[in-house]
């Protein structure tokens, strides 16, 4: 089951640091969205703001409202909405002191799931899931830190997965990645589309303009321009936006 | 200035190193040696596993001395590592109100003569339950948990702050992320403070004084006066017999050899990072 999310008039801070103004908007789903915009803009904060962990760094403050399929995430237990919208960081973060077995269970262990066979068929499941089984079934028990960075971040995925979220946030997921890995984690991406929504930051538009449907435009806080992908790559309606695709900027 | 007056300068500096080092392994290697010489003469099965005689006859050991320092260290540690490690998941994870306060504490109390934790626990405790092992075990604990506290603080400090995100973000609630995730993340440097701890209260001695007090037989209770291998030499080398005097050095040398492993121990494990 995957969900819609929709943001109303959300800002956020960092201390007195205003990092996001007034966002609204709509991400639909089984459709991967990405959000692009210059380094510093907010794209960052605005995912996090949707699985709370912008909370989570002292000072940091956020006001609106964020609905998962009409529930108001800021009503719910944090804990609990952590395990609805998954998230996917910017450098790959495999746990250093587990397995590669241990790595794609860890959230449902954590979670509370003890049954080891259950933990078992999950890994495999999530690990084919993101292409990896056939590349480290004989190396489930080494150290997921061993792991090429793309298979790192592949595993950061099926780490994700395994914990059946609705909603999944990828945070720049390729940008430490060379191209080969880049082009695995896009193709896996789109597949994931079938049975998750999808909220991609990108710096790389061409990425934005290969994968996602929609793509939101984000400058110094502000929500500029927001709309199908293809048409806002072509037809930008905003001036700003028009010159950030042009690389004019940024 | 020219090569040559360089050159000597280097030399002389290499020359004024190479006396420094020696100058601080004579102590130390003396030290090793004598102790080593006179003691291992000492050792014996009967040496290590029997009581002491009364003064003057020959023979007997430190069976006792050696079964209450490991019951003192054992009982040191059970006491002050889950203390020092919650201590220290609380102050590095949780900075809550008390973070600051437990901190300072810890500070203060990791520069506390050893002579002072014994006086405290000998005041405090003392009077109400008579000397025994677990009045010693506390007075060591009292210089156990700074040190511990401190390594796991450090420890803790040095995990990256991506992996608490990582768990966070996957649903895993804080206090399983600080125990299961965090934790697990730093357990070899704190691994590496707990001996550390261990190696610095067995060769303890002033903390024992007047909590553990000493004992000349088995020790059959954690209630009980203890010997320990501190205080053992401590009494047999300021005594006026030889054959005691003899057996000090063989205690002496088995402390040595335990503090030596422990050190050992902290290598192979920091090793593993
Ligand atoms: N932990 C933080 N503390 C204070 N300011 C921050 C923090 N993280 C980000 N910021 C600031 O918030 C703004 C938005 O950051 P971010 O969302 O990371 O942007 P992006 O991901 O688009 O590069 C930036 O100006 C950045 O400097
Ligand atoms: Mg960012």
């Amino acid at each position: 089951m995957s969900s819609e999310i929709e943001i109303e008039d959300l800002n956020a801070w960092f201390g007195e640091k205003h990092v996001l103004k007034d966002v609204s908007m709509e991400m639909e789903k089984n459709r991967i969205t990405a959000i692009i915009g210059p380094s510093g803009c907010g794209k960052t904060t605005l995912i996090r703001c949707i699985n709370r962990m912008h909370e989570t760094v002292p000072e940091a403050r956020v006001e609106g409202r964020i609905l998962l399929n009409e529930l108001d995430v800021y009503q719910e237990d944090p804990v609990s909405i952590r395990s609805r919208i998954g998230m996917v960081f910017q450098r790959p973060n495999p746990f250093p002191t587990m397995s590669v077995s241990e790595n794609a269970v860890a959230g449902l262990k954590l979670r509370g799931t003890r049954d080891r066979s259950v933990l078992a068929e999950k890994a495999k499941e999530v690990l084919m899931a993101v292409g990896l089984w056939d590349e480290v079934r004989n190396e489930l028990n080494k150290p997921g830190t061993s792991l090429s960075g793309g298979q790192q971040q592949r595993l950061c995925i099926a780490r994700a997965l395994a914990v059946e979220p609705e909603v999944i946030l990828m945070d720049e997921p390729c940008s430490a990645l060379d191209p080969v890995s880049t082009m695995r984690i896009e193709d896996l991406i789109y597949r994931l589309r079938e049975n998750y929504t999808i909220i991609i930051v990108t710096h790389n538009m061409q990425q934005a303009a290969r994968i996602s449907d929609r793509t939101a435009f984000l400058y110094m806080g502000e929500l500029i321009e927001y709309g199908p992908t293809k048409r806002l790559f072509e037809k930008p309606e905003n001036e700003l936006t028009e010159r950030y695709i042009s690389g004019r900027f940024g | 200035m020219n090569l040559r007056t360089r050159k000597m300068k280097g030399n002389a500096m290499i020359i004024l190193v190479a006396l420094a080092f020696v100058i601080i392994m004579i102590p130390l290697m003396s030290m090793l040696y004598m102790i080593a010489i006179r003691g291992i003469g000492a050792i014996s099965l009967e040496f290590l596993t029997s009581l002491p005689t009364p003064p003057g006859e020959p023979g007997g050991g430190v069976g006792n001395a050696i079964q209450g320092s490991l019951m003192l260290v054992a009982t040191a540690s059970a006491i002050s590592i889950p203390i020092s490690i919650m201590a220290a998941v609380y102050i590095s994870e949780y900075r809550g109100k008390l973070s600051s306060a437990i901190e300072l504490i810890t500070d203060v109390l990791s520069g506390t003569p050893s002579i002072v934790a014994g006086v405290f626990i000998y005041v405090l405790i003392i009077p109400r339950t008579g000397f025994s092992a677990l009045a010693g075990s506390l007075a060591l604990s009292v210089l156990m948990i700074p040190t511990v506290t401190i390594a796991s603080y450090e420890s803790l400090k040095a995990v990256p702050n991506h992996i608490r995100e990582a768990a966070i973000a996957l649903g895993v609630p804080k206090w399983k992320t600080s125990l299961f995730v965090v934790l697990r993340s730093a357990m070899i440097g704190i691994g590496t403070g707990v001996i550390l701890g261990i190696a610095r209260i067995s060769g303890e001695t002033a903390p024992l004084l007047f909590t553990a007090l000493g004992n000349m037989y088995w020790n059959e209770g954690l209630l009980q006066p203890t010997s320990a291998l501190p205080l053992l030499i401590y009494n047999y080398a300021t005594s006026p017999y030889r054959s005691w005097q003899a057996q000090a050095w063989g205690a002496a040398f088995i402390l040595l050899v335990i503090v030596l492993l422990l050190n050992i121990g902290v290598r192979i494990v920091a090793r593993k990072r």
